[in-house]
């Protein structure tokens, strides 16, 4: 029994360790990083050293986000369900909105493996924003999130953008841009939605796999460019009080 | 199927968490399955005495594993289980020595620069 005793074990003291040195790995944080993967599963086989990493696609009902997970994903994008708790079914009101039952909420996913070992996952967040319980799980160790926008209805990605904003999530609007709408410059997207200097604004056609993987690679520069200030951030404070 | 009263469309017939037997929390405490995080089937767990005493979604829920590593998440999608039921059931296998669970990349440690690199010219190449 002695492995299954030691798997759960396992887990607790790694998670404690991980936090740690993420927050206070400063300069060496790349080591750090590298020697964190190695250290989770000491001697085990090289499965289980995977990465798996997570971006999230949100936005309103409708904007395309199963359309963009598609694009990009070499898996049919997948549905997941979740049961719902019965406080949820209380303010459930899917009269006229869908055909999902009250009980269940599902979630979009799609996968694109980088190299063997190392995946990338992508999840779309459900459209309603009662789902909030959903997001924080969906949110917890996400690299970043994309949030798709529609100009005629701009406004369905507010609680997306705002999430993100507060909770840090490292994120890039990308403006569906359906046939019918008028088009708006990224500039004027960005000032409408009262972005925090910095983020990324682009335009994209969700149908396609070559603009959403544009949206992608944006979404992992910015992110890693976002870290890297907020661990350089961390580090100045630390060196002035010397 | 002619003449059944129930199809896809009837939903489920037996209740999720019946499966679990009324449990909403994996056993073994202190375990969280991330939606990412990978499943392998443990090599030295397994043999086909114990498997047989456990239910049917748990040996199919190996079945899905052995064909490939699998994440929480498809995992449900390909057992068309709720993500809730399903983390009970592989906490029943990670008990039982069944199967061994990754941890996904840790949250508050992004990964290094080298593996954003390498994910941004993996999705060029796409």
């Amino acid at each position: 029994m002695g492995r299954h005793d030691e798997g759960p074990a396992d887990r607790v003291p790694d998670t404690d360790a991980a936090d740690t040195r993420g927050a206070d790995t400063g300069a060496g944080y790349t080591g750090a990083a590298d020697s964190g993967v190695a250290d989770t599963d000491p001697g085990d086989d090289g499965e289980l050293a995977a990465l798996a990493l997570k971006i999230l696609v949100a936005g309103g009902f409708g904007v395309g986000k199963t359309t963009l997970v598609g694009a990009v994903s070499e898996i049919r994008p997948l549905r997941t369900e979740e049961a719902l708790s019965e406080a949820g079914e209380l303010v459930d009101d899917t009269g006229g909105v869908d055909q999902k039952t009250t009980t269940t909420v599902a979630m979009d996913f799609g996968r694109i493996t980088i190299r063997s070992g190392l995946s990338l996952y992508l999840f779309g967040t459900p459209g309603q924003d009662r789902f909030w319980f959903l997001w924080d799980e969906l949110s917890q160790g996400a690299l970043g999130a994309v949030v798709l926008a529609d100009t005629r209805r701009l406004e369905d990605c507010f609680p997306a953008v705002d999430y993100f904003e507060h909770r840090r999530i490292p994120f890039v609007v990308a403006v569906n841009c359906f046939s019918d709408a008028r088009r708006y410059g990224a500039h004027d997207v960005s000032r409408a939605l009262d972005l925090n200097q910095g983020t990324p604004v682009l335009l994209c056609d969700a149908r396609d796999k070559d603009s959403g993987k544009e949206v992608l690679i944006r979404l992992v520069e910015y992110a890693g460019r976002v870290h890297t200030a907020r661990l350089l951030d961390s580090v100045e404070p630390r060196a002035d009080s010397v | 199927m002619d003449g059944q009263w129930y199809d896809a469309d009837a939903g489920p017939l037996v209740r999720p968490y019946a499966m679990t037997g009324g449990r909403t929390k994996p056993g073994p405490h202190g375990v969280r399955f991330d939606l990412i995080a990978l499943v392998v089937v443990d090599p030295e767990g397994t043999d086909s005495d114990t498997e047989a005493l456990l239910g049917p979604e748990h040996r199919a829920l190996l079945r899905l594993c052995r064909s490939e590593t699998q994440s929480v998440a498809e995992l449900a999608a390909d057992a068309d289980l709720p993500v809730g039921v399903v983390r009970v059931l592989l906490g029943d296998l990670l008990e039982g020595g069944h199967v061994k669970v990754s941890r996904p990349v840790p949250p508050a440690q992004l990964p290094d620069e080298r593996i954003l690199r390498e994910v941004i010219e993996g999705l060029r190449a796409l």
